[in-house]
């Protein structure tokens, strides 16, 4: 289910004062199983996009199609768009309302019309595939951990099954371990359901380790769009927009630089790795 | 979507009214308010309809967003027409109904003059919270209202409740955006079904909205503290408020339309 954006602004608080384009004439196109990185600075409108994808902000100007069909077309159903493109929102633990934890995450499945068995078997695999132990299903989602939220918020939307997921910062103020695990759980989801992923993210390094495509936003502009590795091969431009590369990016060209005959392009601490001992092998 | 309500909300734009103290706004406001209850004939109406186009224009508000915020109350406006138009006393105009239902010549002067005086009234006031900072209005009125301090009112903390609550009203209105939309992504229906459903529809809304409500009045309660906040006593303004030309100009001009409205009055 390719996702299209055909020239889509919008403007926030249109005819006030405060009127602000927070989108400018983006087009873009996202196939099938791809899993898709937004980097930007703060404001540069990734949350906006995002809501876009699935319908729950109307482009001003433009269009946004999902497997052919506009979406703000006369007839078009968007619950179920909803269903199939699942939004995790920026601290989707404040979402959280049900008296425990295992039936605020039916709660998505029970919308779209699943009889209790089914979204109690959804809820059920939600919660395992983000790795939340039995014995908090039963607590409130008051009383967990905030790293515990994050994950059955998150839940909540996968128990929807959608086959295109987007992930607002996800591991926003998360501990190392748990933001790891989350992306890594992600990855496997992606790997083995062939789900579209959408990961917006401030964490370079993050983005260079697991996605296959980075989307720069700048003012509302997409300003870079590629591979990871021709993305962070754009140094200077990202700088300018107050982004940076992975930091393993800025060693190997320090290396380079102290005269190590290292490859610069490369983006993860795996490959620095590899590629360093390669260098220091070849020197003898 | 709930953002759309314009009344009572500031606009930020920098005029001559904008930059007028707030106690000029407020005690100006208030006089035009109780100017418009003495007023009796025409003359006056045009009078203060003419105070009303200038500072208007002096305020650079748009005419078409005053307007706006106005549909809010149209339907009160209406209800006032319409009681006044049948239910006065007098010489009757029209009847209908045999006699039963009329309209008098007497309701139908007093519904007109009532549908201007409440325009005028919403208008007016809407002009002072639309020129003025939700702060710099809790702070006029903390210094307006001092003298009370003699009997011992709060005034103080009253003003401080005041201008919290003010600050909250957008922060929640931006809260309440965000978690109907997440719900919505969640395949929550805030719109259709019948009264019960709807109700039943805005738990998911409602409880987070007052947890994050209480959860930032902590947050709030605890940075005060953190500064050391402990109340009115002895505390002094960073922005201390002091007339200039302007507010005395603007303090006479409304004295000239009081005069003028008076004078008006006797024709
Ligand atoms: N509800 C709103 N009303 C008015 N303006 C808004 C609103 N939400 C966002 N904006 C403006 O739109 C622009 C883009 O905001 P957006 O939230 O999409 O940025 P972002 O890239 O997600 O930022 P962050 O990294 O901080 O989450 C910002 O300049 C912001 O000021
Ligand atoms: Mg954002």
């Amino acid at each position: 289910m390719p996702i299209v954006l055909d020239h889509v602004s919008y403007v926030y608080e249109a005819d006030t004062p405060l009127a602000r384009k927070a989108l400018d004439d983006i087009c873009l196109e996202i196939p099938d199983g791809q899993f898709v990185g937004v980097i930007g600075h703060t404001g540069s409108g990734k949350s906006t996009l995002m809501q876009h994808l699935n319908g729950l902000m109307k482009a001003t100007s433009g269009h946004v199609y999902f497997n052919g069909e506009d979406i703000d077309g006369e007839k078009y159903d968007k619950k179920k768009l909803r269903s199939r493109v699942g939004l995790v929102f920026q601290y989707p633990e404040h979402q959280l309302f049900e008296i425990d934890v295992f039936t605020d995450v039916c709660f998505g499945p029970k919308n779209l019309g699943l009889t209790q068995e089914e979204a109690e078997a959804r809820a059920r695999e939600a919660l395992e595939l983000v790795g939340l132990p039995e014995e908090v299903y039963r607590q409130s989602p008051f009383e967990i951990s905030g790293g515990q939220k994050r994950r059955a918020a998150i839940a909540g939307v996968l128990a929807m099954k959608p086959q295109v997921l987007i992930l607002d910062e996800p591991t926003a103020g998360l501990d190392p371990k748990g933001r790891d695990e989350i992306l890594q759980q992600i990855k496997r989801l992606q790997t083995q359901t062939g789900l579209t992923i959408l990961l917006v993210s401030h964490s370079m390094e993050d983005v260079a380790e697991y996605v296959d495509r980075i989307l720069v936003m700048n003012d509302g502009r997409i300003m870079l769009d590629g591979t990871p590795k021709e993305v962070f091969g754009h140094v200077e431009e990202l700088e300018r927009v107050g982004l940076a590369a992975p930091q393993v990016t800025y060693i190997m060209r320090a290396l380079k630089k102290k005269g190590l005959e290292v490859d610069v392009d490369v983006i993860t601490i795996r490959e620095a790795t590899e590629e360093i001992l390669k260098a220091l092998q070849d020197r003898g | 979507m709930i953002r759309d309500i314009t009344l009572g909300q500031y606009y930020q734009i920098d005029s001559v009214i904008h930059r007028l103290d707030p106690r000029v706004k407020l005690g100006g406001t208030l006089l035009f308010i109780i100017s418009l209850f003495f007023f009796q004939n025409v003359w006056c109406y045009l009078l203060a309809a003419l105070f009303l186009a200038v500072v208007i224009k002096l305020s650079r508000v748009p005419f078409k967003y005053i307007v706006k915020g106005m549909k809010a109350i149209l339907f009160l406006l209406i209800l006032t027409v319409i009681f006044n138009l049948f239910l006065t006393p007098g010489t009757p105009l029209v009847t209908f109904f045999g006699g039963k239902v009329r309209i008098t010549e007497e309701g139908l002067k007093l519904a007109v003059f009532m549908a201007i005086r409440l325009a005028f009234l919403i208008i007016g006031s809407s002009i002072m919270t639309l020129t003025t900072t939700p702060n710099n209005l809790t702070d006029g009125m903390e210094r307006l209202l001092r003298p009370l301090r003699v009997f011992r009112v709060p005034v103080h903390e009253g003003a401080m409740m005041m201008s919290i609550a003010l600050r909250f009203i957008p922060i929640l209105l931006e809260e309440t955006d965000k978690i109907m939309k997440a719900q919505t992504a969640r395949g929550a229906d805030f719109e259709s079904g019948n009264l019960i459903q709807r109700a039943k529809a805005m738990v998911p809304l409602l409880v987070p909205l007052i947890i994050s409500a209480f959860r930032r009045a902590n947050d709030l309660a605890m940075a005060m503290e953190a500064r050391c906040y402990r109340g009115g006593e002895n505390r002094t303004k960073m922005k201390p408020l002091i007339y200039r030309t302007e507010d005395y100009l603007a303090y006479f001009c409304v004295a000239l339309y009081l005069g003028a409205g008076v004078f008006l009055g006797r024709l």
